[in-house]
């Protein structure tokens, strides 16, 4: 049968939100290291031959590993930190939102060859 | 009706995941925004909370298989360097494109955004479903987590679909080719 949740009647946040912090900033983090590693390799012959970890696939191997290695750690110190707080989500998610669309322009080849 | 090897596995990297990933972008979207709207919608059932859970992963697993095969399956095979001296560059994408200023940004400007900002799609989804699965309807109590949360899964879906634009057209001006011959059936004589 299906009840509505109970916990979804009461307008109260029954869980921190330092959870939901760790995951959103540790992503914003993630994405905006991807995309700076991707402009550095583009740019230094030393990065690209160091971010090749796989050679077939070349430095986005390295980019990307890197980049999803520094996300989960990232995320697993924050959430092991915040777990049972409430954060300044504001501040934090606007942090995050700006590392996301910067992660987007710098992604974007004309801004990179531009910087 | 053949197909070779290479454009099977190309097919499945991105008429596969990617497509069925952008696909459930736009259910994802409604979903969230519908499930944890603050004061309003009747709450939702604990059944309709468990569908989105299995949505999002399931999204989060096609995100990561289409990042994945991307960059592990088809891109080796799209950025080969042919033997010196090779004149026919149809084996071999990347220099193929790279070959004439016709088609040149195809590379420069379309790969080179593609192979990076695709991987935006399975970062922000993965922590739109994370979030999700630890808070559920409790996120409409939470309004800016889960209006950074919308904000997220809606990269997700422009990053994916930037990918997958660029994916098609550039198979579409130098297809990756070569590998094994697959016969999916028989030609009659007609």
């Amino acid at each position: 049968m299906n009840l509505p949740n109970p916990a979804a009647a009461s307008t109260t946040p029954a869980i921190p939100n330092g959870s939901g912090a760790a995951a959103v900033l540790s992503a914003g983090i993630g994405a905006f290291t991807l995309a700076v590693l991707a402009v550095a390799e583009d740019k230094s012959a030393v990065i690209k031959q160091s971010l090749s970890f796989y050679r077939p696939t070349g430095p986005l191997s390295g980019v990307t590993t890197v980049a999803i290695l520094l996300w989960f750690v990232v995320w697993v110190v924050l959430e092991w930190r915040w777990r049972k707080r409430n954060v300044a989500i504001g501040r934090i998610s606007a942090i995050a939102i700006v590392l996301l669309v910067l992660s987007l322009l710098l992604t974007f080849p004309p801004v990179a060859d531009f910087l | 009706m053949e197909m070779t090897a290479r454009a099977l596995c190309t097919s499945i990297h991105g008429l596969g995941f990617g497509a069925l990933y952008l696909l459930a972008c736009s259910g994802a979207l409604f979903e969230l925004y519908r499930i944890t709207a603050p004061p309003g919608p009747p709450a939702a059932t604990a059944a309709q909370q468990r569908f989105l859970k299995i949505y999002l992963l399931t999204m989060v697993l096609l995100a990561w298989a289409a990042v994945l095969t991307g960059a592990y399956v088809v891109y080796p095979w799209y950025r080969a360097a042919p033997p010196p001296g090779t004149t026919n560059l149809a084996m071999y994408p990347q220099r193929l494109l790279m070959s004439s200023p016709a088609t040149i940004g195809w590379h420069s400007l379309g790969m080179e955004w593609k192979e990076h900002v695709a991987w935006l799609a399975p970062i922000s989804i993965t922590m739109a479903a994370s979030v999700f699965l630890r808070y559920g309807q409790d996120l409409k109590n939470h309004r800016q987590l889960r209006r950074v949360v919308l904000c997220f899964t809606v990269v997700s879906f422009l990053a994916a679909g930037i990918a997958g634009l660029f994916g098609a057209l550039i198979n579409k001006q130098a297809p990756v080719q070569g590998g094994s011959t697959l016969r999916l059936t028989a030609g009659d004589d007609r």
